[in-house]
């Protein structure tokens, strides 16, 4: 602005000015608000980049820890134009239950490379202890105004990991109708996923060799493919409520089991040893899965306070089929700081061919997996959440949560010696969370 | 195909079924003017927001849970353990 050089204004054309900001503003403000999805605000290019980063610490109990930052970037290249930047880093070290069954006795495992072993006690939860990897994942997401009431993003993604890499491209375009009351999405994103595991990929259903020894092995590595459709509705209800309704649909092909699950298979002969553990096998997943979804999403503003809901409902053809409930009050406490308390109920049904262990006497099924996230179970989050702002462009908050699963740990299936342990590997975790908003 | 016999399948399609019908209940005095945006303008009527949480939650659900998924893209996969 060159203030110096302007000359003394006179009422009216204060006024005028004042008239035309106020007019802009106003613009701005509907504009920015046009319907949910929508470009942020469709005004002058901006010469700043908008920052959220925050630093979340993870942690199971007696399992997985994680440290995780992650910086977001978006910036306004102009009227049409604007880009979001992700980068995430993910430290994980810690233990993960392998899918075999507790015993009365003690067990020895062999550790994915097979140039080791590892013992666990009479009882416990079977955990593999090895796992340490540092993930990186960059992505962006360019959107763009195709005409006054339509839009289109582009995104790509790249994770890799010490075992694993993933690439994923999206693409999503959005219209508004009805006075921008009402937004129709449709979305496809696809993925490359690259699984090299430690040790190689074992042969389903052999069994774990010693360490030391040739492990059943069928190759380096192997890979699989995700397609993600959704169509996704917007609507405007009134002035303070606001909906989403999605319908998803996900297909995935290729190597979808976990290359470090095994599962027992328990002696079921009357006797002494029934319900002991004979050998381990390493798990089969199907090739494909086919999975769906509903979701839906209400936001609601109360005098101050906003309510955020939702509910999501997901079945496939592994017959997981799930609930999920979410609620988010977002406490305003004045001056712009708010406390958000956070509850997630999730319940989900097992998979048709998960199994707590198998049978010395069964030929091995077609597909079977101990894997405890294809169990039945219930999940449940209680978290809080603060947020001040510290100036007109910064902003600060700390969030934590506590997270838990409850299976069935003693299942009608149990026989002898499993009767009386937790065969159901229940999971306690808390994370802990500091966010920092900034302009750069 | 017959619907498995499951809790979670049989109470599937009430509440959704159940919001449907009374969202479209009232469609014919859906929507604002655009005078009437105040309050859909602020950050938190944002559908998502917070994406950070967001993210982050997404990416702990996605490797302790057998569902994923449903509101949008996600930000990549992982061999999550």
């Amino acid at each position: 602005m060159q203030l110096s050089k302007s000359r003394p204004a006179s009422s009216g054309q204060i006024r005028t000015a004042q008239i035309r900001t106020a007019l802009a503003t106003a613009s701005c403000a509907l504009l920015g608000a046009s319907a949910p999805g929508a470009l942020h605000a469709q005004g002058a290019a901006d010469e700043q980049w908008d920052i959220d980063s925050a630093l979340m610490i993870y942690s199971e109990t007696d399992r997985v820890s994680a440290v995780e930052p992650v910086v977001k970037m978006h910036r306004q290249l102009d009227d049409d134009n604007e880009v979001d930047v992700t980068v995430v880093l993910d430290s994980l070290t810690g233990a993960s239950p392998n899918g075999a069954t507790p015993s009365a006795d003690v067990q020895t495992f062999t550790r994915p490379s097979g140039g080791g072993e590892y013992r666990v006690a009479p009882g416990e939860t079977p955990l593999d202890d090895t796992f340490q990897d540092t993930r990186l994942s960059l992505g962006g997401v360019w959107t763009q105004a195709l005409d006054r009431f339509s839009r289109r993003s582009l995104g790509a993604t790249a994770s890799r990991e010490y075992d694993f890499t993933s690439l994923s491209a999206s693409a999503t375009w959005a219209r508004d109708f009805d006075n921008r009351n009402r937004t129709l999405s449709l979305g496809l994103g696809v993925e490359y996923d690259l699984i090299e595991p430690e040790g190689g990929i074992p042969v389903p259903f052999a069994s774990m060799a010693p360490a030391g020894s040739a492990q059943p092995r069928q190759g380096s590595d192997d890979d699989r493919t995700v397609v993600d459709l959704l169509f996704g509705l917007t609507q405007v209800i009134n002035r303070r409520t606001l909906m989403q309704f999605n319908y998803s649909i996900s297909k995935s092909d290729g190597y979808l089991s976990d290359p470090f699950k095994i599962l027992s298979v328990v002696d079921d002969a009357p006797g002494a040893t029934l319900g002991d553990s004979v050998d381990y096998v390493y798990e089969n997943r199907p090739d494909t899965r086919l999975k769906q979804s509903l979701y839906w999403q209400t936001k609601y503003h109360l005098e101050e306070d906003v309510i955020d809901f939702s509910y999501r409902y997901l079945w496939d053809d592994w017959e997981v089929a799930s609930h999920t409930f979410d609620l988010r009050y977002r406490y305003m406490l004045g001056g712009g700081s708010y406390l958000e308390p956070h509850l997630r109920l999730y319940l989900q049904d097992a998979a048709e061919f998960y199994r707590y262990n198998l049978l010395a006497s069964e030929a091995p099924p077609q597909y079977a997996s101990a894997d405890p996230r294809l169990g039945e179970f219930t999940g449940t989050t209680i978290g809080l959440k603060y947020s001040m702002p510290l100036d007109a462009a910064q902003r600060l908050s700390l969030r934590g949560e506590v997270y838990r699963q409850d299976g069935d740990g003693s299942p009608d299936s149990a026989i002898g010696s499993q009767q009386g342990l937790d065969l159901f590997p229940d999971l306690q975790a808390w994370m802990l969370q500091v966010g920092y908003s900034f302009r750069w | 195909m017959p619907v498995p016999d499951r809790s979670i399948r049989r109470v599937a399609v009430l509440p959704l079924g159940g919001l449907l019908l009374g969202s479209l209940a009232g469609c014919g005095s859906l929507g604002v003017q655009p005078w009437e945006r105040d309050l859909l303008a602020k950050p938190a009527m944002q559908l998502v927001a917070d994406p950070i949480d967001a993210g982050l939650d997404d990416h702990i659900y996605f490797s302790k849970e057998a569902s994923s998924g449903g509101r949008g893209f996600g930000g990549g996969g992982c061999g999550c353990n």
